[in-house]
């Protein structure tokens, strides 16, 4: 008993119905795309979870690194003028 | 459903304490604020092997799990019964798949995973090592063995690894149907003919020991459950869920009009809950050494299903390798 | 649209005779019953999953028909009575529905046959002069394009697939095709659905399949068989040796306990 090469690994995305985004559920094994769509519905949406599934190969997924989340996502952090609380508005000016 | 393996396949504490101070420290403050643990963040080896190990043996007792319950597809006896009942195998495989997705994002893969199972070497929960004798038992084991699995599956929800708590999240909105048509069916039972009834009676009785012994062995005999707590991999002990189970199972026995069979239950008021007599562990060692009614039959069912597969699950791949070929040329 | 509505409409409209409910019925049923054999020993989990959803979508349909095929009856029979209670002989299923799953490709080809058969069958009930009936199809109709799409899409990786796969599905291919005949050879009642509005003219329906399964076998690289000459008639209730394994199995716990409620 030698082990079988798996099928190659999709992550997959459902949209839940009509207006939302896609969101990521898991993933599935297929052997090829349209397997993978197929196998999503079977596994991901037993129960009206969607309208609309999207498959991707695991392997073309280029994920950010975890170590360089300083690097990334800090510099947004001291930019406080971006929101819209940052500015005071006098009471008087209306619908603003 | 469940595993009771994650106690006695315990986590190492002492390779805990040969990872990197600065890394571990920072790691046990996240998730002492209840962050997530997500794939690439860093986390200690033995976390890592904790989890592979807990939530593969979840998802094989899954797989395993459509097979004793799979055995009364085909003599269901109502077309209702038999959609309900294929429905429910198929959740189970369907939660299978959501933890061997969970586990792969871990490192290992799906085929060193079934390698594991096949050969052996990783464990399922030893209740599906008991053979399901009648149609009654299809209702005992939605009934006991999925209200067991609740009680030990609602707290992972809250588990600190991300896949793991969102695969547990979806499995657990799923189970309650498990649950609620197998004490549907036992109802139909119990209100039914004699014979009936019997087969109910006789379902419970076998299989409600064993149920309890699906918590796992008792918290004095299970030493290692700590560091998995200080980890929030696991958010109660044994015997605390144990209780549960029980406080919860025998006011719905005695509305069925079943007896519990245990002769030492008793109601302690003091304590406000139920106590149940000796639970006979050699049992449940027996069955987890390989030695249950059924232990070879599952696992002969799962390497002939993998065998009888193989050319299926190579053709799908040559095909689609001959397609990417003629895309590329 | 009950079947016993008194109005003046449902009078005029022509009912489908219990006999053809019963071949439309008692072939999702019997097919469902095999492919629920599969659950738990599929070459993937996943296609655990897919058989047990093409599975629950003919019981779905075999229930309602059954349930509708009770009620033309009038003697106040559900459909687990017409489940379980019937006899082989009185089960009208096409005779390839009961045919063994074998291995995956035997049970893939058998769905490609008869998916391929269903799809342009519900399609043409849909527009039944029967309203029920045409309300069951149209239903039944969005499944079956389903089964059609997931069977061609594995016919299609075996036959093109190793050289082991395309043998062995060839093989199945083989020795199913026999019994496909039963499905457009019209006989008395078949004529009699087509004159009254109720049923296509299994010629037309035939038409179609035709050009669906030769789709599929080309792009399979599998070789139509040569049409056989022996007719099976599972549909008149003469079936082959393995309906009473079937229903053995199937129908013994409501045997052992007459009248019990499940």
């Amino acid at each position: 008993m030698h082990p079988n090469p798996d099928w190659p690994l999709y992550e997959i995305f459902v949209r839940a119905r009509g207006g939302l985004d896609h969101k990521h559920v898991g993933s599935v094994h297929a052997a090829d795309a349209a397997m993978a769509l197929e196998h999503a519905r079977d596994v991901y949406t037993r129960r009206l979870e969607g309208v609309s599934v999207w498959v991707v190969r695991s392997t073309d997924i280029l994920a950010s690194d975890p170590a360089e989340a300083d690097a990334l996502f800090e510099p947004a952090r001291d930019k406080v003028y971006r929101h819209p609380t940052f500015y005071d508005i006098p009471k008087e000016v209306e619908t603003l | 459903m469940y595993t009771q393996g994650l106690n006695e396949l315990a986590a190492r504490p002492l390779a805990a304490m040969q990872e990197d101070p600065a890394l571990l420290r920072r790691f046990e403050a996240r998730i002492d604020a209840e962050e997530k643990i997500e794939p690439k963040d860093w986390m200690p080896d033995a976390y890592r092997q904790t989890l592979i190990r807990q939530i593969s043996q979840h998802a094989h007792s899954e797989i395993v799990g459509m097979l004793p319950e799979g055995n009364w597809i085909t003599r269901a006896p109502s077309l209702l019964r038999k959609s309900i009942l294929i429905a429910k195998v198929q959740d189970e495989g369907g939660h299978g798949a959501y933890l061997y997705s969970a586990t792969e994002t871990l490192g290992i893969s799906r085929a060193e995973l079934i390698e594991q199972l096949l050969s052996g070497a990783a464990k399922y929960s030893s209740i599906f090592n008991y053979p399901t004798l009648t149609w009654a038992d299809v209702g005992a084991i939605g009934w006991l063995v999925d209200g067991a699995a609740i009680m030990n599956q609602i707290p992972l929800c809250r588990c600190s690894y991300g896949p793991y708590s969102r695969a547990m999240i979806r499995i657990c909105k799923e189970e309650s149907f498990h649950q609620r048509q197998g004490y549907d069916l036992m109802l139909k039972l119990a209100r039914g003919s004699a014979a009936q009834r019997a087969i109910a009676q006789d379902a419970l009785n076998r299989w409600w020991w064993p149920s309890l012994m699906m918590f796992g062995p008792p918290d004095t005999a299970s030493p290692h459950t700590a560091l998995s707590v200080r980890w929030k991999i696991k958010r109660f002990t044994n015997d605390e869920l144990r209780q549960k189970f029980v406080d919860f199972t025998v006011p719905q026995a005695r509305f069925l009009g079943l007896e519990i069979p245990d002769p030492a239950l008793r109601w302690d008021a003091e304590r406000g809950q139920h106590v149940v007599g000796e639970i006979d562990w050699s049992e449940f060692q027996d069955v987890v050494r390989g030695n249950g009614p059924c232990n070879r039959d599952r696992l002969q069912a799962r390497r002939d299903a993998h065998e009888s597969g193989r050319w299926v699950r190579e053709a799908a791949l040559a095909h689609a390798a001959k397609h990417a070929r003629a895309a590329a040329a | 649209m009950s079947a016993t509505g008194d109005s003046a409409a449902n009078r005029d409209a022509p009912g489908a005779p219990l006999e053809y409910v019963l071949r439309l019925g008692d072939t999702a049923l019997v097919l469902a019953q095999r492919l629920g054999e599969w659950i738990g020993h599929a070459p993937a989990i996943e296609e655990d999953l897919g058989l047990a959803n093409t599975a629950l979508d003919l019981l779905g349909q075999a229930r309602l028909l059954l349930a509708y095929a009770g009620e033309i009856e009038g003697r106040g029979r559900g459909e687990d009575d017409l489940a379980f209670l019937r006899e082989e002989s009185a089960f009208r299923n096409a005779t390839l529905a009961e045919m063994p799953n074998g291995d995956f490709g035997d049970t893939i080809v058998r769905q490609l046959l008869l998916d391929a058969y269903q799809v342009p069958l519900y399609e043409r009930l849909s527009a039944s002069r029967d309203p029920r009936l045409a309300e069951i199809a149209a239903k039944a109709l969005k499944e079956s394009r389903y089964h059609l799409r997931y069977s061609s899409g594995w016919v299609v990786r075996l036959g093109d697939g190793t050289e082991e796969s395309h043998a062995r599905v060839q093989a199945s291919l083989e020795r199913l095709w026999p019994y496909t005949l039963e499905l457009f050879d019209a006989d008395e009642l078949d004529r009699a659905v087509v004159a009254s509005g109720v049923g296509p003219d299994p010629r037309a329906v035939e038409q179609d399949w035709s050009i669906r399964v030769d789709a599929v076998l080309a792009e399979a690289t599998l070789a139509r068989p040569a049409t056989a000459r022996y007719r099976w008639y599972g549909k008149q209730g003469r079936h082959s040796e393995h309906l009473g394994h079937l229903l053995a199995e199937m129908q013994h716990l409501p045997r052992v306990h007459p009248g019990a409620r499940w």
